[in-house]
C-alpha cells in the first residue's frame, strides 16, 4: 500500500471541514473559534507541504513556513484582542460583540 | 511499506480524531490540550513527507507558544464556559450540513483530480536528495536568497503582531504607589527633616 499525494489531501480536507464545522456549532465561544482557525490554517499548511514533496518543489515548503508565520502572529493579535474584550465586558460571548454598532 | 502505512494511518487517525475533539469538546483546556495533540500528530505527517524542519518548527513554535498562549489566557479568563455552550445544539444542523456538504465538494475534488501532465514544468527549486543535503540546509538556501523579501515581510508581520499585542494589553493602572529613583535622588536634607522648637510638656 502506497501512500500517496491523495492521502495526505484527504487528511488535510477532513481537517479543514472539522475547522469550518467548529466555526458554526461554537458560534458563541471565541476561544474555541480561534482554535478552529489554527485547524484551518494546519490544513493548509498540510496541503501545501504534501504538494511540495509530490512535485519535488521546495518552494512550497518556503510558503508553508510564511504561513505558519501569519498563524502565529493571528493567533496573539486575536488573543490581545479577546483579552482586551474581556476586561472591558466582562465576557467573550460572541453576540455581546455590538460595541461598534453605531 | 506497510510500515509506512501504519505510522501514516496512525498519524491521520490521531490527527482527525483529536481535531474533533478540539471542536466537541465542553471544557476549552482539553480543547487546547487536544489541538496540542493534533498539532504533534501533524508534525509526524510533515516527517513522513520529508519536511522535517516544518515539523520541529510546527513543534517549537506552534505547541511551544501559540498553544500555550491559548492555554494561558483560557485559564486567566474568568469565563462560564457552560453559558457558551448554550445553543450548541440549534447550530448543529446547519453546521452539520455546511460540514458535510463541504467534505463531499472536497472528497470529489480530492478522488478525481488529475495533475495535466501539459502543466507540470520543472520544479523552480527542486528537492535536493536527503544524502546530499538537509531539508533544513536546503531551505534555508532558498529562503535566505530568491525569498528574501518574503523573509522580511514575516520579520515584519511578526513585529507588527507583537507592537499591537502589547498596545492592546498594556494598561496603566491608576493608584499603584511605584518607586520613583530619581524622585528620592532630589530630596534633600531641606525637604526631608524639619527641625522644630518643641515647648516643654506640650508636644507638637
Amino acid at each position: 500500500m502506497v501512500i500517496g499525494l491523495g492521502h495526505y489531501l484527504t487528511v488535510a480536507a477532513v481537517l479543514f471541514t472539522l475547522g469550518v464545522f467548529g466555526i458554526f456549532i461554537n458560534r458563541k465561544n471565541v476561544i474555541v473559534i480561534l482554535m478552529s482557525i489554527e485547524l484551518i490554517l494546519l490544513s493548509v499548511n498540510i496541503n501545501m507541504v504534501a504538494f511540495s514533496t509530490h512535485l519535488n518543489d521546495i518552494v512550497g515548503q518556503v510558503f508553508a513556513l510564511l504561513i505558519l508565520t501569519v498563524a502565529a502572529a493571528e493567533a496573539a493579535i486575536g488573543l490581545a484582542i479577546l483579552v482586551v474584550f474581556f476586561r472591558n465586558r466582562g465576557s467573550i460571548a460572541v453576540e455581546d460583540v455590538n460595541m461598534m454598532r453605531g | 511499506m506497510t510500515v509506512t502505512a501504519a505510522f501514516f494511518y496512525l498519524f491521520a487517525t490521531i490527527t482527525i480524531a483529536s481535531g474533533f475533539m478540539v471542536i466537541a469538546s465542553r471544557n476549552p483546556v482539553q480543547s487546547v490540550l487536544f489541538l496540542i495533540l493534533a498539532f504533534v500528530n501533524a508534525a509526524g505527517l510533515f516527517l513522513m513527507m520529508g519536511a522535517e524542519f516544518l515539523a520541529m518548527i510546527l513543534v517549537i513554535v506552534y505547541v511551544g507558544a501559540v498553544a500555550v498562549l491559548f492555554l494561558f489566557v483560557v485559564m486567566m479568563l474568568d469565563v462560564d464556559f457552560a453559558a457558551l455552550r448554550q445553543g450548541f445544539l440549534q447550530y448543529l444542523p446547519f453546521g452539520a450540513l455546511i460540514g458535510i456538504v463541504l467534505l463531499i465538494e472536497l472528497i470529489f475534488v480530492v478522488s478525481a483530480y488529475v495533475i495535466d501532465p501539459g502543466l507540470i514544468r520543472a520544479p523552480a527549486v527542486p528537492i535536493p536528495a536527503p544524502d546530499v543535503m538537509t531539508n533544513t540546509e536546503a531551505l534555508g538556501q532558498v529562503l535566505y536568497t530568491r525569498y528574501f523579501y518574503f523573509f522580511q515581510a514575516a520579520g515584519l508581520i511578526l513585529l507588527v503582531a507583537m507592537i499591537g499585542a502589547i498596545v492592546l494589553t498594556l494598561r496603566e493602572r491608576v493608584g499603584v504607589r511605584r518607586q520613583n529613583i530619581s524622585m528620592q535622588n532630589a530630596r534633600t536634607q531641606e525637604t526631608a527633616v524639619q527641625v522644630r522648637k518643641v515647648p516643654f510638656r506640650q508636644g507638637i
